[in-house]
């Protein structure tokens, strides 16, 4: 698994690839952040609100490669028959994807740590904040590798997984658009968009927690699950 | 070493591959022959794990693929078809992390083994380039070094010298003859000099069945009935050949033209266990018709490959008495009795 992590962390910077989502990541992350400062308040959250829009575009770019271009590349041949185990293989590139993005809102640190020298920092805030990022960045993350998993082509990948933050957008419109009250309600749970709000509101919810890692879960056993089936069909 | 049983592959409706059995014995290459599509890659791609059979077991060095698939994988070597090459990693990049992926255990140190696999597929000077820059030919190379990443027992190349020039074909051949001493080797062509020149035995599969399992010799020995020769004879064509018709053992004279001036060559075949040479020149010199030449023509792999793979030998599987080891994966009793049943089966 480790030699698949590193194999494709390190690939994000043989391409611009990494260089362009971690460019377009500081840039909007620099522009929220200068808005805090021009409002002169010390919450650093509108920060990680606004990041939210910015994360449904930039995590298919980190994820369109992943799984699709070894099925073009046929190099999932020499995963697949080295002895490591689908879930090695899905971990791996997991992992890398997550890397680049941890490496992207660390950023966030460096902002928190300006803010806290000039007023006082509220530690508490910026943690609940940094979790809602991470968990919201890795269910994203095992999402838009799943869809790339579906196809040999980046591009396919791509508009694939746009589509699939896109419907996570809109999920809660859908749901009020919905007249039956249960379904509407059930579908309301399913909104990343709220509960990533509670984190950035300052309520730290434990079942938000346990739904992100979920989310991972899930999607990161499917993406196994579509490998496996290439074997046996 | 090897062992493959009642293997069967089917995608929807196509039989892939349809119940192949066999064994490869520790050290041996074995060639794996078929025209286009007759199932060698499926069968490769499940004997290193990347398919799952239908039915049917494959065992490597006593792990079942399927069930131990991390302890068979560290035995195998495997060169797909198309290598499994990392364009935009140099070679020394890919190859540390094939290492790293395989999780090599080798007495050596990484570094010196990359080093020592580079020289043995002469690739040392390219080390430094990335692969997309590689001609094809050094990208094979890296493909089998790759393969021969932490000298796994087993070596499954699937046709490893396609895209090299002649001198390469014949480096790679030499290579793969030398690692025999210490690995076991599945060779798969469609180019028969090649499984000629390298492999102690031969398979051969035609749309998904095993039609011949034996080594060369035995091959075109057994599909051989008649002993046939290539005869020229000094003298009026109309007159030889109805003196060659009339001798008795004589199964079949075929003229094949004038060949040098008045000297005409034929084409003969005779029963099994009958010398025509003698009598044929006994005849030959009471006319007083001097023979030219004489040369028996030996079936070689090539028409072997083309009787069994064009239905000539429809029915039949020509297996060798040698591999046989345990009752159930009798190849050969299996031939002789099953030989229709195989067909009405599945």
């Amino acid at each position: 698994m480790s030699a698949i992590l590193r194999r494709e962390f390190a690939t994000y910077f043989r391409a611009p690839l990494g260089y362009i989502y971690l460019a377009i990541f500081y840039f909007f992350g620099g522009q929220f952040f200068s808005s805090v400062l021009y409002s002169m308040t010390n919450d650093i959250s509108i920060i990680f609100s606004s990041m939210f829009s910015i994360m449904l575009f930039t995590i298919p770019l980190l994820t369109m490669r992943l799984m699709s271009e070894d099925k073009r590349l046929k190099t999932d041949q020499a995963l697949l028959t080295a002895p490591v185990s689908l879930n090695g293989i899905v971990w791996g590139k997991f992992l890398a994807a997550f890397a680049l993005f941890g490496i992207g809102i660390a950023i966030t640190v460096i902002y928190f740590l300006i803010l806290s020298a000039m007023a006082s920092p509220q530690w508490n805030i910026f943690f609940g904040n940094l979790l809602g990022i991470i968990l919201l960045g890795a269910a994203l993350i095992s999402i838009g590798m799943f869809i790339s998993s579906l196809t040999e082509s980046q591009m396919i990948a791509a508009i694939g997984g746009f589509a699939a933050m896109f419907f996570i957008f809109l999920i809660d419109s859908i749901a009020s658009l919905i007249p039956i009250s249960w379904l509407g309600d059930a579908i309301k749970q399913l909104s990343f968009t709220t509960r990533y709000n509670d984190f950035t509101s300052g309520i730290l919810d434990f079942t938000h927690i346990l739904f992100f890692l979920s989310v991972v879960v899930i999607f990161n056993f499917l993406t196994v699950r579509i490998l496996e089936r290439k074997r046996w069909s | 070493m090897i062992e493959i049983k009642n293997l069967t592959k089917r995608y929807g409706n196509k039989m892939a591959v349809d119940n192949v059995s066999f064994t490869v014995n520790k050290g041996e290459i074995l060639g794996f022959l078929g025209p286009n599509g007759a199932g060698k890659s499926t069968t490769m791609n499940i004997l290193t794990g990347y398919l799952s059979a239908t039915e049917g077991q494959a065992i490597i060095d006593g792990f079942d693929i399927l069930e131990n698939p991390t302890e068979a994988k560290k035995k195998i070597g495997y060169l797909p078809e198309q290598p499994p090459l990392y364009v935009d990693m140099t070679v020394d990049e890919y190859l540390d992390f094939m290492y790293d992926l395989k999780r090599v255990k080798v007495g050596a140190s990484k570094k010196t083994h990359i080093s020592e696999i580079c020289s043995l597929v002469k690739i040392s000077h390219v080390r430094k380039r990335l692969i997309r820059n590689l001609s094809k030919g050094y990208k094979q190379r890296v493909g089998i070094a790759q393969a021969l990443l932490g000298n796994p027992e087993v070596l499954i190349l699937d046709e490893p010298t396609v895209g090299l020039d002649p001198k390469q074909i014949i480096e790679i051949r030499t290579l793969i003859k030398s690692l025999s001493e210490s690995h076991t080797v599945i060779l798969s062509s469609h180019i028969l000099p090649e499984i000629q020149a390298v492999c102690d035995r031969v398979i051969v599969i035609n749309q998904g069945k095993l039609v011949a399992d034996d080594t060369e010799s035995n091959l075109s020995n057994k599909l051989s009935d008649d002993i046939r020769y290539t005869i020229r004879i000094d003298g009026p064509e109309k007159d030889v050949l109805s003196m060659l018709r009339s001798i008795p053992a004589m199964t079949e004279v075929q003229a094949l033209g004038m060949r040098e001036p008045g000297v005409y060559e034929y084409n003969i075949e005779a029963e099994k266990g009958f010398d025509i040479r003698r009598e044929v020149f006994k005849r030959a010199a009471g006319r007083n018709w001097p023979i030219m030449g004489l040369k028996s023509s030996e079936l070689t792999l090539e028409d072997i490959f083309l009787q069994l793979t064009e239905g000539r030998m429809d029915d039949t599987v020509l297996v060798a008495p040698v591999n046989v080891e345990e009752p159930e994966t009798e190849p050969v009793e299996k031939a002789d009795s099953e030989e229709k049943d195989g067909g009405d089966e599945e």
